[in-house]
């Protein structure tokens, strides 16, 4: 039946190695798209500059994590050992010269929850994990993990047209290129 | 163009030629990136060797016997089944613990250390060494949680409330250590799976539709290799990278604090943190060349692992057991020269004790043997290679059995003197552990994807985005001069190296 209705996605182009991936993606960012991707089968170091990205915010995230890691561990060494139940074991006191004690805990927990927060803020960031993506009804996009360098733009962004975009990707290299549509 | 070609060769005329010594290529015989993709997932998609089979049933027989009977043995006993007596109460369980954690280090090594000093040859070999880490942390994980005594009382060393009102004591290094062994464990499953996520989803992309695709799709967490991916997804990376490094120097020396911090002669040292990660370290290499070596000709990994990263990884090797051999004699050195009596007797039972042999084996398979990788004739043969990762195999466990066992049996008080053995339930959990340990890893071979797919191809020369432009302009001061490259020089004679070194820009299909 042929009254399934289709959405667009965009346009996908092939380039033929990662230097004229590089030099296109130049050109797409200079040409005022905001909505498309580069695609390679390894990260291209120096492409953010060259598509525009910021650098990641992840950092700061992993941060606030670390520290909220050292704060646990201290408050749960701390309020256990010294203020609710104070246990002289060992010979060690139980008052605030126990700090230095809790160091190692404290140094682990702090690893510990920046550890969970680069894995669950890297997922928000790239936000994944999800089953499917309109890209996967490409045939050609499988070569992305493989040996394929792409460039993705998007129909929802505001400079996308059916024809101008496409002339743009194949005045600056592209091949293959092909309208990317998903069944809606 | 024509103006500033001339205008570089007159600058060119004035400053001398400077030579540059290529780097060596880490990926041979200028494989394509398919070639990468191809070769690595055909050792999970094609049907496996016999030899494989041939390792997997007993491993995993092994395991069963081992780990699964020794262990229900032990629990339906009780924990006098092994040989840990009053004195010597850690025994063999502390020793194989010690033993395998050490085994794990060198994976968070290669890497975490190795990435943040962009050692570019560990992207072959981070991934095997991760999982091998993670292995190895999983063997030596049973090892106290059964050695406790009353296992299904683990819960106890987790800091939650109990029913005793008794909080554990955040002050010992036994709590230390829980912390440090679990958070490894966690942050080195992360590390891994991270670094696996691009990979899974190539496997993916090359499943036929059906169950394996829906497995490997679910796993890769749908993944596309995007920029917009790639840029968190390395920021993650490093910062894993740089809180795996810590972490690392954390644990084994907090498992040296389990002795450094008792007042015993013999472990009472400062020189015992630095000295035991050194030691996994040198450990944990070993075991990757133990595996990796058979793997590689198994699998026909030889353009991806090339004798430029056995070699590096015997210099580790040489360095680290120069490190531990130096460990060893300070400690007797400063036996003798802080007049300590005790501690000077405790090396003096540990040398000519009745545990001499111990201490020998130690001092031979960690210090001697590996001194013979000074020579590059032995660091390029891969039998000597797999010789000498067997000796320092042995070798570090031996010293964990010098340092927990002999320590133990001379205590302060001559009426706790014993001379130790361990029970035959000792021996079959250490053997069924070693079973699961290869179990696992044959397993990861089986279904993972066992070298970095997307690292390999980013470390080859072409990856770089302005490749091609130093191709078309080339440096005119600099002249490139060839690196030592064992495989090169061994196939001089059939072809020139010169034209093998030239990289190749075949980049698609």
């Amino acid at each position: 039946m042929s009254n399934t209705r289709q959405r667009v996605y965009g346009y996908l182009a092939e380039f033929k190695s990662a230097s004229a991936l590089y030099k296109a993606a130049e050109k797409v960012r200079d040409a005022g798209f905001k909505q498309w991707d580069c695609y390679s089968p390894y990260p291209i170091h120096g492409l953010d500059g060259a598509m525009g990205i910021k650098r990641s915010i992840l950092p700061w995230l992993v941060f606030c994590g670390g520290i909220t890691g050292t704060c646990t561990a201290f408050t749960l060494a701390y309020s256990t050992q010294v203020v609710i139940y104070p246990t002289v074991v060992q010979g060690k006191p139980a008052n605030i010269f126990t700090i230095p004690a809790f160091f190692p805990i404290m140094f682990e927990l702090t690893i510990l929850f920046s550890g969970f927060t680069v894995l669950f803020g890297l997922l928000s960031l790239i936000r994944l994990p999800r089953l499917n993506h309109p890209l996967f009804a490409s045939d050609q996009f499988k070569r992305a993990t493989d040996d394929g360098f792409f460039i993705a733009i998007e129909a929802r962004d505001g400079n996308f047209s059916s024809t101008g975009t496409r002339d743009l990707l194949a005045d600056i290299g592209g091949s293959n290129i092909e309208l990317v549509v998903e069944e809606a | 163009m024509a103006s500033p070609t001339q205008h570089t060769s007159e600058v060119s005329h004035a400053r001398p030629i400077l030579p540059v010594l290529e780097r060596e290529k880490l990926i041979l015989s200028g494989r394509s990136y398919h070639w990468i993709t191809a070769r690595i997932c055909g050792v999970l998609e094609n049907q496996q060797p016999v030899l494989w089979w041939l390792l997997f049933i007993p491993s995993a027989i092994i395991a069963a016997i081992g780990v699964g009977g020794g262990l229900f043995y032990l629990v339906s006993t009780g924990v006098g089944v092994w040989g840990n007596t009053n004195r010597v109460m850690w025994g063999w369980p502390i020793v194989n613990f010690v033993f395998w954690i050490g085994i794990g280090h060198a994976g968070t090594l290669i890497s975490a250390i190795l990435f943040l000093t962009r050692q570019n040859w560990r992207t072959s070999i981070n991934r095997a060494a991760e999982a091998m880490t993670i292995f190895a942390v999983m063997c030596a994980g049973i090892f106290p949680a059964f050695h406790i005594g009353r296992v299904w009382m683990a819960w106890f060393l987790a800091p939650v409330p109990n029913a005793n009102a008794i909080w554990q004591n955040f002050k010992s290094p036994l709590l230390w250590d829980v912390f440090a062994v679990s958070t490894y464990f966690t942050v080195s499953l992360i590390f891994w799976f991270l670094g696996m996520v691009p990979d899974l989803a190539t496997i993916r992309d090359r499943c036929q539709p059906g169950i394996r695709k829906i497995i490997y799709g679910i796993l890769s967490l749908g993944w596309r290799g995007g920029n917009r991916q790639w840029s968190h997804y390395e920021m993650a990376y490093l910062l894993l990278a740089a809180l795996s490094t810590p972490l690392v120097l954390s644990v084994h020396s907090v498992v040296s604090f389990d002795f450094a911090t008792s007042v015993v002669p013999g472990w009472h040292t400062t020189i015992f943190p630095p000295y035991f990660v050194a030691g996994a370290i040198f450990g944990g290499f070993a075991m990757v060349l133990t595996i990796m070596v058979p793997a590689r000709f198994i699998y026909g990994l030889q353009d991806m692992i090339t004798m430029k990263h056995i070699d590096n990884m015997a210099k580790i090797i040489l360095l680290t057991g120069t490190i531990v051999g130096y460990a060893y004699l300070m400690e007797l050195f400063v036996a003798f020269y802080s007049g300590a009596i005790y501690e000077m007797d405790a090396f003096k039972f540990r040398i000519a004790g009745p545990y001499w042999w111990a201490y020998a084996a130690m001092m031979t398979c960690n210090v001697i043997a590996p001194q013979v990788f000074w020579a590059r004739a032995c660091r390029e043969n891969l039998w000597v290679v797999m010789i000498v990762s067997m000796f320092v195999n042995v070798g570090m466990w031996f010293e964990r059995f010098v340092i927990i066992v002999t320590t133990l049996a001379r205590s302060w008080l001559p009426g706790d003197w014993k001379t130790y053995a361990p029970s035959g339930a000792d021996q079959i959990l250490f053997v069924g552990t070693i079973g699961m340990f290869l179990t696992l890893f044959l397993l990861f071979l089986r279904f993972l994807p066992c070298i970095n797919i997307a690292e390999v191809k980013w470390a080859k020369r072409e990856s770089d985005p302005h490749y091609e432009d130093h191709i078309e302009h080339p440096d005119p001061g600099v002249i490139k001069e060839p690196a030592y490259q064992h495989e090169l020089a061994q196939h001089s004679a059939q072809q020139s190296p010169i034209g093998n070194l030239e990289p190749q820009l075949s980049i698609s299909k």
